[in-house]
């Protein structure tokens, strides 16, 4: 009976982990293919025109999945860092690294289309708002991140020191995101509020909702595919990579 | 010289408790404090930077007073972050250089310890000089003696901050491939808090709206960092010399 457990921790070693990764690669491919066009179809045909903001609007539903994944990425990256640093477990550190660029991505899809969104509704392309500045910030720390394991040659330094600088952001952006906003709410130059959304439909926040997953998987399988590269880079000396790549 | 420190630190574990945190402590700060002293350029460079910089914004933005008073809190405090990060590089990389820094994680004193003195020496040499230049600075900007005082207090407080968080970032690149300016990009995010806070205490005291509640938590993350920031630096030393 027992041959029917799976031994999960089977696959944490890179060896066994390639395969897998392999496996589940075109499923959130396909998930995240199908996902985006239910959504971006609900959200640019089916969802109404806003009563205030007109058809401009329809840039949330990028806008808002793609805030939602820079913020939620940087703490799963700083996640594996840290299990990485405490267990000292190779895969975890590749997640890390692996995970970077996307979440880097995410903060500056938000960013820019922030700016697109911004220019027909506050008639500018910026605004030092308390979101904009800390999303930012969010975007300056990845690629502190992504800079520091860029430029140690040693893998496993490249890993331990990343995990260190990812574990002190995550301490530190909390305590950034709060000083921003109090730094915001002080000045009040262009009080420009977001919080005060209108109430929205139901098929709005579907059409959201579908993004805000679409994109999910399309992170996992972003991540899966660059752990791949990362695995066969590292351990391309071994054997069983010569077998894996004929 | 350096291996003066050989002499100064206990050689074994019993000595060391013998000896005692407190006098550790004041050997790697004498001892940081003498190199610092015998080469005084280096010293005086980054004092020089901060005074550079701060005079180069009126040239460039123009002389009227009412619009310096308004930058000056932003623009003393800038500068007091960039001259922090330009002196951070030498704060372990000559003893990571000549096998000190070895030294040190070798010795029987916590390595923590040891860190701590190293930046404590550092904020003497390159965070109190700020500290007391700035209200001569700040008379440039036309600030009142009151928003002078705020300032001088919330750079009293706030550059041992700069230091503390610095040294992570120091210990993070140290020996790495293009090392000053990685150094940026990873320090100076983490620097925002303090320069909102500190900034925000001149600037809301010229408001009129009590500088106290920027003060008090700007002495918060002094706290917080000084628990924690050794820590993470002694990780990252740990790490560089695997």
């Amino acid at each position: 009976m027992n041959n029917k457990i799976i031994h999960w921790f089977k696959f944490g070693s890179p060896q066994s982990f390639y395969p897998l990764a392999g496996k589940m690669l075109p499923w959130f491919v396909a998930l995240a293919v199908i996902l985006g066009i239910a959504g971006l179809w609900l959200g640019l045909f089916v969802a109404p025109t806003d009563a205030t903001q007109g058809e401009g609007y329809r840039i949330i539903f990028i806008h808002v999945a793609a805030s939602w994944m820079s913020m939620f990425l940087y703490a799963v990256m700083a996640f594996w860092a840290g299990i990485g640093l405490a267990l000292n477990t190779r895969l975890s550190s590749m997640m890390a690294s692996a995970i970077a660029p996307t979440g880097a991505l995410m903060a500056f899809l938000s960013l820019w289309t922030g700016a697109l969104w911004g220019k027909p509704m506050w008639g500018t392309w910026w605004v030092w708002d308390a979101r904009l500045t800390s999303e930012l910030i969010l975007l300056f720390l990845y690629l502190g991140f992504i800079a520091l394991q860029a430029a140690i040659d040693e893998p496993r330094r490249a890993d331990k020191a990343g995990a260190i600088l990812a574990l002190v952001g995550v301490v530190n952006v909390p305590i950034i995101a709060f000083s921003v906003k109090w730094w915001n709410t002080l000045h009040q130059g262009a009080s420009i509020s977001m919080t005060k959304a209108p109430s929205m439909a139901v098929t709005m926040l579907w059409g959201m909702l579908l993004m805000a997953l679409c994109l999910w998987m399309y992170s996992i399988a972003m991540t899966l595919m660059r752990v791949r590269a990362i695995i066969l880079e590292r351990e391309r000396h071994s054997d069983w990579v010569k077998h894996a790549v004929e | 010289m350096r291996n003066s420190l050989a002499a100064q630190l206990p050689a074994t574990s019993a000595e060391a408790g013998g000896l005692g945190a407190l006098s550790v402590l004041a050997a790697v700060i004498r001892r940081d404090l003498l190199l610092a002293l015998r080469r005084k350029s280096e010293v005086l460079t980054s004092l020089f930077f901060f005074v550079i910089v701060v005079s180069l914004f009126p040239l460039g933005i123009g002389p009227e007073m009412a619009l310096l008073r308004i930058i000056a809190p932003g623009v003393l405090w800038v500068a007091a972050l960039l001259a922090a990060m330009l002196s951070l590089q030498r704060l372990f990389a000559t003893d990571y250089a000549d096998g000190t820094l070895e030294q040190m994680v070798l010795s029987p004193a916590p390595l923590g310890l040891l860190v701590m003195g190293k930046i404590v020496a550092h904020w003497l040499v390159t965070g109190l000089p700020l500290v007391l230049i700035a209200p001569l600075l700040g008379l440039q900007y036309d600030l009142a003696p009151q928003a002078l005082g705020i300032l001088m207090l919330s750079l009293l407080i706030g550059t041992p901050l700069l230091s503390l968080i610095g040294a992570i970032g120091a210990a993070l690149t140290l020996g790495v491939r293009g090392g000053g300016v990685l150094l940026s990009l990873l320090t100076l995010p983490l620097y925002i808090p303090a320069l909102i806070f500190g900034a925000g205490a001149v600037e809301a005291d010229i408001s009129g709206l009590g500088a106290v509640g920027h003060l008090s938590l700007l002495a918060a993350l002094l706290a917080l960092s000084v628990f924690f920031a050794p820590w993470a630096t002694t990780a990252s030393l740990r790490i560089a010399l695997e």
